[in-house]
């Protein structure tokens, strides 16, 4: 059975359709990156992983079970922009997720609690490069270390999917290939099923293991809300990695 | 060059500061002199020698009635009613404007509700609140409570509304509930706006205690004024006026400085 089911799913605004007949069985472990143009429901759809809005109609399955209806802490999340808390140091928005879930009162651990939490949490920033930046404010920060901190706070707290919505739309070239590496790396490690939305085909294709493409088949030039976008092509990628991923799988579930 | 692109350097920024004072105190003490001279029992623009002395009187002269330092004793009063005034105001508006702001079953109610209290003129109530908590301290707090707690829950409801949604899911996906996403994310990051509004809401504040202090007090800067006013007292006054003044500056001063110290955050996060 698969990880993770779409059945027929449908999300529409009043009138306007936005996702129509979405069918997808994703395996544990796959990296789905999602391309098509502006305003084709690629993000939408991640919103519905999510559970940050709720679809009009049909269903998401996680592992069999219908997918919570509101966001929590089986899935991560990295947006394009507002991922990381401004209030917070670096330090303390990754143990953030190591206290909240803790303390239902107060949020907030004291004492060795409190140490350990920080110690994991600067484990894991040094592992993305943030380890000379752990008492800095996220505004002291460059586009690509906040996303490299927001990418280590979705981490922090072990999800089983990772959404990610165009985590490097506002970076600049070089440094994207640098995020790249280092989410590649970590998807390795973790073997976390990623969805990413990309508006770059490039990076679509040399990073995910599947490429979905979002475009709307129907199209009334009298209407142009009346039909949704469907996921018109399905693509297997970098198949080496695929094989790596499953047999991994394969050997831990035995 | 253009005026616009024309900028003060240091020394001269400062004499521009001090220009409009300097011009201010110099027509005053004009008019004050020539008034005197013509008169030198004149009250209406009394010299810097008659403030000294008054202020010599009321600040530094144990009252022989009371054996209390006048100015002091009003200061305290006043300073008092406003503190507990402007805390619990804090306090209200800061717990108004998170529900509101952050839950839309509570903004539902709670939104409509504030915009209408806040059009309310609080003078036009002051009577009702002599009436209903007598004309002791009480009365004089509840009015800059319910002038200020609107206002400012109103304006912290905004803010809270304009924490970027990606945050609040985010910090769901971190294990929050309701309860430590408010406390953990939401009302840090109200607080430094909390300050601002309270500096914003400051002349308001002093202007609901010195009327309730004009219209049924004992003691307090409001009263003085008020009372000496019967006896075309300027000397007083004026001093006075200038020492409010110069409180309710130190106070916004004050809390300027304590956003920056408390929150060192705020600036960076805004740009």
């Amino acid at each position: 059975m698969s990880f993770i089911s779409v059945n027929n799913v449908w999300q529409r605004y009043g009138d306007q359709v936005v996702l129509e007949g979405l069918n997808l069985h994703v395996a544990e472990g796959e990296f789905c990156t999602l391309v098509g143009t502006s305003g084709c429901g690629k993000s939408t759809f991640l919103r519905l992983l999510l559970g940050q809005e709720t679809a009009s109609k049909g269903e998401i399955l996680l592992d069999g079970q219908p997918l919570a209806a509101e966001p929590d802490a089986s899935r991560g999340v990295v947006f394009q922009r507002y991922s990381v808390f401004p209030h917070l140091t670096v330090l303390d928005n990754v143990a953030l997720g190591l206290e909240l879930p803790h303390s239902r009162l107060l949020g907030r651990l004291f004492g060795k609690a409190k140490k350990d939490a920080r110690e994991q949490a600067s484990v894991l920033l040094q592992k993305v490069g943030l380890g000379h930046a752990l008492d800095k404010y996220p505004a002291q920060l460059s586009g690509g270390m906040q996303q490299r901190l927001a990418i280590a706070q979705a981490l922090i707290m072990k999800p089983r999917v990772l959404l990610l919505d165009e985590p490097f739309g506002a970076l600049d070239p070089g440094i994207r290939k640098d995020m790249h590496q280092l989410l590649l790396a970590l998807w390795r490690e973790t073997r976390l099923t990623v969805f990413m939305v990309t508006h770059d085909l490039s990076e679509g294709f040399s990073l995910g293991t599947r490429l979905l493409v979002f475009d709307k088949v129907r199209v009334d030039p009298h209407a142009p809300g009346a039909y949704g976008a469907r996921i018109t092509y399905d693509i297997p990628l970098n198949s080496e990695r695929r094989k790596a991923i499953a047999a991994e799988l394969g050997a831990t579930s035995k | 060059m253009r005026l616009i692109n024309r900028h003060p350097d240091r020394s001269s920024r400062l004499l521009l500061v001090l220009l409009p004072f300097a011009l201010l105190l110099f027509a005053y003490f004009v008019g004050s002199a020539e008034r005197l001279a013509e008169n030198p029992n004149d009250k209406l623009l009394p010299g810097a020698g008659q403030m000294l002395e008054a202020v010599k009187r009321l600040a530094f002269t144990a009252d022989t009635r009371t054996g209390e330092y006048v100015l002091w004793q009003d200061s305290a009063s006043s300073l008092r009613r406003l503190a507990i005034g402007l805390g619990i105001s804090a306090l209200a508006g800061l717990c108004l404007g998170i529900a509101a702001g952050t839950l839309p079953l509570f903004g539902a109610p709670l939104s409509p509700l504030l915009t209408v209290l806040s059009m309310v003129p609080p003078l036009a109530i002051l009577p009702i609140l002599f009436i209903v908590f007598g004309l002791g301290e009480l009365s004089k707090v509840m009015l800059i409570v319910i002038g200020v707690t609107p206002c400012l829950a109103r304006d912290l409801e905004q803010r809270a509304r304009e924490i970027p949604v990606e945050l609040l899911v985010k910090a769901q996906t971190l294990g929050a509930s309701t309860w430590t996403l408010m406390l953990r994310v939401v009302l840090p990051q109200l607080l430094p706006r909390l300050l601002i509004s309270l500096r914003l809401m400051l002349g308001s504040a002093w202007l609901f205690l010195i009327a309730a202090e004009a219209i049924a007090s004992t003691d307090g800067l409001g009263y003085r004024i008020f009372l000496v006013r019967r006896y075309l007292a300027m000397d007083v006054i004026l001093p006075y006026v200038v020492w409010i003044t110069l409180l309710a500056w130190l106070m916004d001063w004050g809390l300027k400085a304590l956003t920056r110290r408390a929150f060192p955050w705020y600036e960076g996060a805004r740009a």
